[in-house]
């Protein structure tokens, strides 16, 4: 053999050796590639959104949202051919699902999100999970049957959310002179409505029947007018990561296929007496892409 | 961290003009609540030093309530329960009729808890003043007000100006706390700008530094303010 032979030899070998390695690395990256070094995946959630998110008798968290990411968590746990996936929970709020999200403290937040694309600019979504948007929550004996009827009334909405955003855009847009109360959040916005502070509480449909199933007398209160916004609920990851992305499209695509998410529609749905909607339906097979 | 920074999102409109319209209400909630504050402190403060036990009496009643009740929670009780407690109309005429009714109970809440910070301030410095300066301005003939007005209240201002600057820069602080009844000020804003624009980090960054900025701002002012009150021969003077 002449010393060319071996060098071109060695070199074939190294760059096959490179080759294999890389082929079996490049298959996980950014958040997989972190479930899979740690053996842990971490879900992000809201500790006050039922029934999305919140806190079971036991203190777990449990819920709409919950149920589709601990599907998320398995199907990680199946492609990473892991034998233990253990699964943590981090609640977070409005002011810290960014920051956590994006320095890894969690690896997906399940809440009750809108996908935006101003929010785009700083994190990523998953495909929709759940549709709503803004209706008004008043009391039945009110009279008020659509925002027109809230001239020169006083209307609350929670500080930060795009709930504020649409009634502070309407409010101008329809020239009604509302006076907006920036509640802090959904229990100060009803406690706003229950004392006659507001004549009406604005924020997501579904919520807002949500807030009526517990209170002490839900049949004084009403959820009433058109819907005002168009609101797409997703679970939040990471941007730039769409082997993650990817994993979690498919989850949500065979729980829409297979008819599974009706099942959990119903489990927390029904809690809060809203039967799942044709529309709704609709939407969501439009999102079972094929395998 | 593949954090996408963007510290233009603070200067971009509509999200400066909300920091700015924060800043404003932050302002404006501290020096009505502190006005509030300074002005019942005293009242409250001398009353804990008169020979009257029944004014005594009084004035710790009122610091010991104020003080041993979180801020947060007596924002919330004027706000949200003291109208259920009042006769029907008079509580509907504070939940509607009264003008800026957030911004309102706010201010009168922010500054009644600060009164009892301020009146303890304002005895300890008539205290420090000390017993003497009293008898013998009662001796000359002085009647218990004048010695008040002419000599104890002076002196205790003079030497409590630290610990009133103290206090100034909490109430600057603790109005933060008018976001939870729906005051727009400062911090309010900033978590908006977080929400809209998931900047978290910029937007808590601008508003803190605006904070210290504004304390630093505070305490420079009153230090001069001090070295100018100073009194030759007290305490205070002996720590320069």
């Amino acid at each position: 053999m002449t010393k060319t032979a071996i060098v071109a030899g060695a070199i074939l070998g190294a760059a096959f050796a490179l080759t294999l390695g890389s082929a079996s690395a490049q298959e996980f990256y950014g958040a997989l590639k972190k479930i899979k070094d740690s053996g842990t995946i971490i879900i992000g959630h809201n500790e006050d959104s039922p029934p999305f998110a919140s806190f079971g008798a036991d203190g777990k968290p449990l819920g709409y949202s919950i149920d589709i990411c601990n599907k998320i968590a398995a199907a990680a746990k199946a492609e990473l051919k892991l034998d233990n996936l253990t699964i943590k929970y981090q609640a977070v709020n409005g002011q810290t699902r960014t920051p956590l999200l994006v320095n890894g403290t969690v690896d997906l937040v399940c809440a009750t999100t809108t996908n935006t694309f101003s929010r785009q600019k700083q994190v990523d979504f998953l495909n929709t999970m759940f549709v709503t948007g803004n209706r008004l929550l008043v009391k039945k004996n009110s009279g008020i049957k659509e925002i027109e009827d809230l001239k020169g009334k006083v209307v609350s909405a929670n500080q930060g959310t795009t709930n504020e955003k649409v009634l502070n855009e309407l409010n101008q847009k329809l020239n009604l002179g509302i006076k907006v109360l920036s509640t802090k959040d959904q229990p100060q916005g009803w406690i706003a409505l229950e004392t006659d502070r507001t004549d009406a509480h604005m924020t997501d449909e579904v919520v807002e029947y949500g807030l009526i199933a517990k209170a002490k007398n839900p049949d004084q209160y009403a959820v009433v007018g058109r819907l005002l916004s168009f609101d797409p609920y997703a679970v939040v990851i990471r941007r730039d990561d769409s082997a993650f992305r990817s994993l979690g499209n498919r989850v949500l695509a065979d729980l829409y296929r297979s008819g599974e998410w009706e099942q959990i529609y119903t489990k927390w749905m029904s809690t809060i007496g809203q039967p799942l909607s044709p529309e709704l339906k609709l939407l969501m097979s439009m999102q079972n892409y094929p395998d | 961290m593949r954090y996408n920074w963007n510290w233009s999102v603070l200067f971009a409109d509509p999200y400066l003009g909300w920091l700015l319209s924060g800043l404003g209400w932050t302002v404006l909630v501290s020096a009505a609540a502190w006005i509030i504050g300074l002005a019942l402190g005293s009242v409250i403060g001398v009353m804990r030093t008169l020979p009257s036990p029944i004014a005594r009496a009084i004035g710790a009643t009122y610091v010991e309530i104020f003080r041993n009740i979180p801020l947060l929670v007596q924002i919330f009780l004027f706000y949200f329960v003291l109208p259920e407690l009042l006769p029907r109309e008079m509580g509907r005429w504070l939940k509607r009729d009264l003008p800026h009714p957030e911004f309102t109970m706010a201010v009168i809440s922010l500054g009644l808890y600060t009164a009892c910070r301020v009146a303890e301030q304002v005895r300890a410095g008539i205290n420090t003043a000390g017993r003497g300066q009293a008898s013998a301005g009662l001796a000359t003939g002085l009647t218990l007000a004048q010695v008040y007005r002419f000599i104890l209240l002076p002196l205790a201002y003079r030497l409590t100006i630290p610990a009133l600057t103290n206090e100034f820069l909490n109430v600057f602080k603790n109005s933060s706390l008018a976001l939870t009844i729906g005051v727009l000020e400062l911090t309010a804003r900033a978590r908006a700008v977080a929400d809209y624009t998931y900047q978290s980090i910029e937007a808590f960054a601008a508003a803190s530094l605006i904070y210290a900025s504004i304390s630093f701002l505070i305490a420079f002012l009153m230090r001069r303010v001090e070295r100018r009150a100073r009194l030759a021969g007290t305490l205070a003077a002996g720590t320069h």
